[in-house]
């Protein structure tokens, strides 16, 4: 019986990585072949980006059980710590692969310590005050972001709050990171294969954390917290856990994003409000808790809107919608009643059709 | 003198949040929700105002009533369709969810209908600017009237939970549903009445706060709206007077942080200072401790 349970996870988790393989070759083939428009083009790193970020923000939500509003933070510390990494090694001849394989590390472990430090006081607090606290984080980050001036000269590191002039820098000083100018001419690493190896590697970690032991007591806690504590499950031990990976996994979402731009600015769109809630969106759309909807939902939203143009000025708005008709949808008592009858009535006939 | 200057205009801009964390304490209080939508009726509010007012040209005094009762509408509309059918869902991040849903619905209707270029709100108080200590000492019109707005009602507030039968009725389902609908109280009639009082407030303080800072976008309630939760949060959540002193607090220290550390920074700040609360008394100052039982 158990060997069973083992390999029907085993299978489900082979199809999400098998979706996402040959979505990939599929993809490789048709840019050989020349199908691919340059604007389908452009768009294949953002859709790693996103398929990433709502993978992560579904490990919180989905199977954690809260809800994070600041998880385009954890993406900016990620971006913006790495995009620094890279700029510092750029003049010396380390290898790109080498540099951004680094830089993966460091934007997925800034993000992490940023999740911990967060993570530690509110976690303690309930739903709504976690959702309020991670989103007044996304905010911070990217107040200090934006006013965030660091230069490099042969004395150093300059650090400054209020403006390039500020750094003291000498003649041959650069300065990295310009306030809200942010960092310009990042090196260009990020690829879609790179970007793929990262959502599967993604996909793996989150995957089989599920389906382990740890993953049982997170989804406990999830279930009900006070039960989880009852049968000594540590309860901040395992959320924080749960939070931190997810905000390192947005982290590696964030370099892949920093290195597919070469100037990389903390904006309302990017890093905002509107970012975390978008993700939510895909979370949401592809079923809270189901990995593999949620890049499957994160390709089709990210790609609708590109292939319909005309609809850009209602994209927001559809978005919305979206997010309360589905909400009402799968969660209102009624309407699971209503469903229920549905598929009841519709198994009624099917029923009696085979009878006949 | 200017440390009192900035103390006054900070108690303005609190009163302002303490108006809008009025309509999130009390809504967390009864529906143990947090309608993140309420910063969204604010701006729902503000526009009502400007298309009476600016557009068709009336008198102020008829702009806000309409724009009270829009927002009070609109209120009880968002309860009855997003988030009553959610209130016995088994996962509390539904009803959520579905609240960061209709704030996005409202922020990109005005969008589509307003545009995204800023709208100058003309301020409805037209009052001289008090003079005082030989000139050193300005208090404009909008600072007085808003003041003196939040103060009274708070007062009414306060008469109208403590001393009306519908107040007791909401304070006793706030306390438990279950007990209060038993003793023939409508539990879903109170809800609304709840989120119509919040709402209406909300589209007061809308024009309050448009007065002051006479710059209107469909963002404009977004900002304000989760300040004013962090001072509901401060005051401790599901007291009123909790979120009147919040309020207040949360608007002299922005106001301050603005004039003397960063006003860049001072958002952070604002938000540093509700992680800082809910670390060392996650109630709030005035909150109960409510311990969860099985």
């Amino acid at each position: 019986m158990k060997k069973l349970l083992i390999n029907k996870t085993l299978k489900q988790n082979l199809i999400t990585y098998g979706i996402v393989i040959v979505a990939y070759l599929v993809i490789q083939i048709m840019v050989s072949l020349g199908l691919v428009s340059s604007l389908l083009k452009g768009l294949l790193v953002p859709l790693c980006v996103y398929a990433i970020l709502a993978v992560s923000l579904n490990l919180v939500v989905g199977i954690l059980g809260e809800l994070s509003l600041g998880h385009a933070g954890f993406m900016c510390v990620g971006a913006f710590a790495s995009a620094f990494f890279s700029m510092c090694m750029k003049s010396t001849n380390m290898p790109s692969a080498l540099r951004f394989l680094i830089a993966i590390l460091i934007g997925a472990a800034s993000a992490a310590i940023c999740g911990i430090l967060i993570g530690i006081p509110v976690l303690r607090l309930k739903g709504d005050y976690l959702a309020i606290v991670t989103l007044a984080f996304g905010e911070i980050i990217k107040n200090i972001v934006n006013s965030l001036y660091i230069g490099l000269d042969e004395a150093g590191f300059h650090f400054s709050m209020e403006s390039t002039m500020d750094l003291n820098l000498s003649e041959t000083g650069t300065v990295i990171i310009k306030g809200a100018q942010g960092i310009t001419g990042t090196p260009n690493d990020s690829t879609f294969t790179v970007g793929v190896i990262l959502l599967l590697l993604t996909l793996v970690i989150v995957l089989n954390l599920i389906h382990s032991r740890d993953g049982r007591a997170i989804m406990s806690i999830r279930d009900n917290t006070i039960a989880a504590e009852s049968i000594g499950i540590h309860v901040t031990k395992y959320k924080l856990m749960a939070f931190t990976i997810s905000a390192a996994l947005a982290g590696v979402a964030g370099v892949l994003y920093a290195h597919n731009l070469s100037s990389l600015t903390a904006t309302q769109k990017n890093f905002g409000y509107n970012q975390s809630i978008m993700i939510l969106v895909f979370v949401v759309l592809g079923g809270i808790g189901n990995i593999r909807g949620s890049v499957i939902s994160a390709v089709i939203l990210t790609l609708l809107p590109e292939l319909l143009r005309g609809l850009n000025d209602y994209r927001m708005l559809i978005y919305a919608v979206v997010l309360i008709v589905m909400m009402l949808f799968n969660w209102a008592p009624k309407c699971i009643e209503w469903r229920a009858k549905l598929l009841y009535k519709f198994k009624n006939k099917k029923t009696a059709k085979e009878a006949e | 003198m200017s440390f009192i200057q900035y103390l006054i205009s900070g108690i303005s801009l609190g009163s302002v949040y303490a108006l809008i964390a009025l309509g999130y304490t009390m809504v967390y209080g009864i529906a143990k929700m947090l309608n993140f939508a309420h910063g969204d009726v604010i701006m729902v509010g503000g526009f009502t105002t400007y298309t009476i007012c600016s557009t068709l040209g009336l008198h102020p005094i008829i702009g806000i009533i309409v724009s009270v009762v829009v927002c009070t509408l609109l209120g009880i509309t968002i309860e009855k369709i997003a988030y009553k059918p959610l209130r016995k869902a088994s996962s509390p991040l539904a009803v959520l969810i579905t609240a960061i849903g209709v704030s996005y619905l409202l922020q990109n209707l005005a969008l589509l209908i307003f545009g995204a270029n800023a709208k100058s709100f003309t301020s409805v108080v037209s009052m001289e600017p008090i003079k005082l200590a030989d000139g050193q000492l300005s208090i404009t019109g909008e600072t007085i009237v808003t003041i003196v707005c939040c103060i009274l009602i708070m007062i009414g507030l306060m008469f109208f939970i403590n001393k009306t039968k519908a107040g007791q009725a909401m304070l006793a389902v706030s306390e438990d549903k279950g007990a209060a609908q038993l003793m023939g109280i409508n539990v879903d009639g109170t809800i609304a009445l709840t989120f119509a009082i919040g709402s209406a407030l909300a589209a007061i303080a809308g024009v309050l706060l448009c007065s002051a800072y006479p710059s209107l976008t469909p963002y404009t309630g977004s900002m304000p709206g989760i300040k004013a939760f962090v001072a509901a949060v401060f005051g401790g959540i599901g007291s009123i007077p909790g979120a009147f002193i919040g309020g207040i607090l949360l608007g002299v220290i922005e106001i301050l942080s603005k004039a003397y550390i960063s006003s860049q920074m001072s958002d952070a700040i604002c938000f540093a200072v509700l992680i800082i609360v809910l670390l060392v008394k996650p109630t709030g100052l005035l909150g109960k401790n409510i311990q969860e039982k099985v």
